[in-house]
């Protein structure tokens, strides 16, 4: 244990930008337990004596036209956004990398099955699709998350296939061959151990990748609905005051959102850098 | 022969999308002619729009009617405005096509001089530009950046329009000949409507350009980097060529390829933020007119749009396609 922690260390101090994105991810997931215990005022309670203030000591982030405190609400967001981008490539994760290496690994006719399905998905534009999507099945929150996983599986399948397909004639799956193992424990306890670090890697870079998809989807209405506090829908919210000057509703939601997917992109980098030091740019 | 076999390789991906655009709404959870009614219709009067739109019978027979239907251009009527939804989207569609090819221009216009500049002084002020914009560009929510360009450069500057559609209420548009007002009043010699015009379209198009030059930016950098490492870069410098010559002709040339193959992206990037840049921007294009139909749950046109909107993308990576082939002989040989 202490000798994993050495090397964490040692890691992190190689290169402080991935300290930073651990750090920042470590604040967000601390958000997403604790803010709503934490926060100052409640994320709906309305007060309309006080609407459209700008950031002050009471309100550091302003309020919104109802009045609602708009740090609050930032900060109470943090469960959901972070709970649909997980959720969603959680589910991403999971049956894209399944399939993926079944196709990679079996070869045949299960390839070419999983090879068209995924060649399907990548014919559209990612975030069109999701829009089709979630019109098709309904306009919730479930739905969003279904649709931020389909149009992110493909990555996952194509990754999964083309590290399986490599490694199922290496030596070490032979002997595990060799010994009477059956398909699915090589698959499973043998190949999937092996692409792991690659596919953490994705895990972070599309995390950054689902919670703009999921903003973006609730920007246009989708999904999650007022009064519920999430970045993307208080970014549309305070649209229409950007014009009339008062910046605040809209920005500060906009920058959270964007530090969010900041954080999971740098720490994606760093974690590449990690696994494979060659595709260091 | 080679352009050919390349619309060949493009048949199973418009057959797919076409499948699932038709399963979108077919053969889902929930029952579509509750969609197509409408959220005030009588259990009558949604049997009747079963019936009528064929959802009573078998899903290989309604599929046989829908492709008769994408033969003829028929892609339903809107509910909420009763206007065929093909003609609508056409008539949309040049709004969207202006703004995204902008935005195509902008981005490459961009990325590729700084990925070039980068990569021939690894380590200077350029070369972490380069990074730092490739690294925020994807972070950053396209309708976020659009809304503070509004605010910095219409509010505070006051230097662009109202966020308010194509063109300001003192213009009238240009003469119809391809629906590009920049292209339509440049013809029509009418360069007032043209400087309206453009003044309209830059914020969306530099909000959408933001966030799509990343990836070509980052490839530009590596594939140069590659390019300029490599032997026949080495030969050239030796045998004294300028250096713009072994940068532009030899190193470039050369690294041109793995760019063009990640105009893909773009192009998915591009026309997934067109929606989003839209809405911000009161746009008229058929984004806009998606998204209203999304919200009033009037399914025909957002079938449309998303079939629309990937036929457009299968052609734009055909295009990719063929120029790619293009570039590279090689590619010619073992295709």
């Amino acid at each position: 244990m202490t000798e994993a922690l050495r090397h964490a260390r040692y890691v992190l101090s190689e290169n402080p930008v991935t300290a930073f994105a651990f750090g920042l991810f470590t604040f967000f997931v601390l958000c997403a337990i604790l803010g709503p215990a934490l926060v100052p005022y409640s994320p709906t309670a309305s007060d309309t004596a006080q609407a459209l203030r700008p950031p002050s000591a009471a309100h550091l982030f302003g309020t919104d036209q109802l009045g609602r405190d708009i740090f609050s609400r930032v900060v109470v967001a943090t469960r959901l956004d972070l709970g649909i981008a997980v959720t969603s490539v959680a589910l991403a994760f999971g049956i894209g990398t399944l399939s993926g290496l079944c196709a990679g690994y079996f070869g045949g006719l299960t390839d070419r099955i999983i090879g068209r399905i995924v060649d399907t998905i990548m014919a559209f534009p990612l975030f069109v699709l999701a829009m089709g999507i979630v019109a098709a099945l309904g306009n919730t929150l479930a739905n969003i998350i279904y649709a931020t996983a389909i149009i992110n599986l493909p990555i996952y399948a194509r990754l999964a296939r083309t590290e399986a397909n490599v490694r199922r004639e290496a030596g070490f799956v032979e002997a595990a061959r060799l010994c009477g193992n059956s398909e699915a424990r090589i698959v499973l306890g043998q190949i999937l151990p092996n692409i792991m670090p690659l596919m953490m890697v994705q895990v972070s870079l599309t995390l950054g990748y689902a919670i703009l998809n999921a903003a973006g989807l609730s920007f246009i209405g989708l999904g999650v609905r007022p009064p519920t506090a999430e970045w993307g829908i208080m970014v549309a919210e305070g649209a229409s005051n950007i014009i009339s000057g008062e910046w605040w509703i809209a920005l500060f939601p906009g920058l959270v959102l964007m530090a969010a997917v900041f954080c999971f992109n740098l720490m994606g980098d760093g974690l590449r850098d990690m696994v494979d030091p060659r595709k260091r740019t | 022969m080679i352009v050919l076999r390349r619309l060949a390789s493009a048949l199973p991906s418009i057959a797919g999308v076409i499948v699932v655009t038709f399963l979108l709404t077919r053969a889902l959870p929930g029952d579509p002619a509750i969609y197509f009614a409408g959220p005030a219709a009588t259990e009558q009067a949604i049997e009747e729009i079963r019936h009528k739109l064929g959802f009573d019978r078998s899903l290989p027979v309604q599929f046989v009617g829908y492709l008769k239907d994408l033969v003829h251009g028929n892609l339903g009527n809107s509910l909420s405005t009763g206007q065929p939804v093909s003609q609508e989207l056409l008539t949309r569609l040049p709004a969207s096509a202006e703004l995204t090819f902008l935005a195509l221009f902008l981005s490459v216009g961009i990325a590729v001089p700084l990925g070039i500049v980068a990569a021939t002084r690894p380590g200077s002020w350029v070369d972490h530009t380069c990074r730092i914009v490739t690294t925020a560009g994807v972070s950053l929510p396209v309708f976020f950046t659009g809304l503070l360009l509004i605010y910095v450069f219409y509010y505070l500057v006051g230097w662009a329009p109202a966020p308010l559609g194509r063109l300001d209420i003192y213009n009238s548009a240009p003469p119809f000949r391809t629906g590009f007002y920049l292209i339509d009043s440049f013809i029509a010699g009418d360069f007032e409507t043209f400087r309206a015009a453009l003044a309209q379209l830059a914020l969306p198009a530099f909000s959408m350009a933001i966030f799509s030059l990343a990836p070509l930016a980052r490839v530009t950098r590596a594939s140069m980097l590659a390019a300029l490492g490599s032997d026949f870069v080495r030969t050239a410098k030796a045998s004294g060529l300028s250096h713009s010559r072994v940068v532009y002709i030899y190193g470039f040339r050369n690294a041109v390829l793995p760019v063009i193959t990640t105009l893909g992206m773009v192009f998915s990037f591009l026309l997934g933020a067109n929606v989003l840049v839209e809405k911000v921007f009161a746009w008229p294009g058929i984004g806009s007119y998606a998204i209203e139909a999304l919200i009033a749950s009037d399914y025909a046109p957002v079938q449309g749009f998303v079939l629309i909107m990937a036929l457009l993308y299968v052609l734009l990576n055909l295009a990719i396609d063929l120029i790619y082939g293009l570039v590279d002989p090689r590619v010619r040989f073992t295709a």
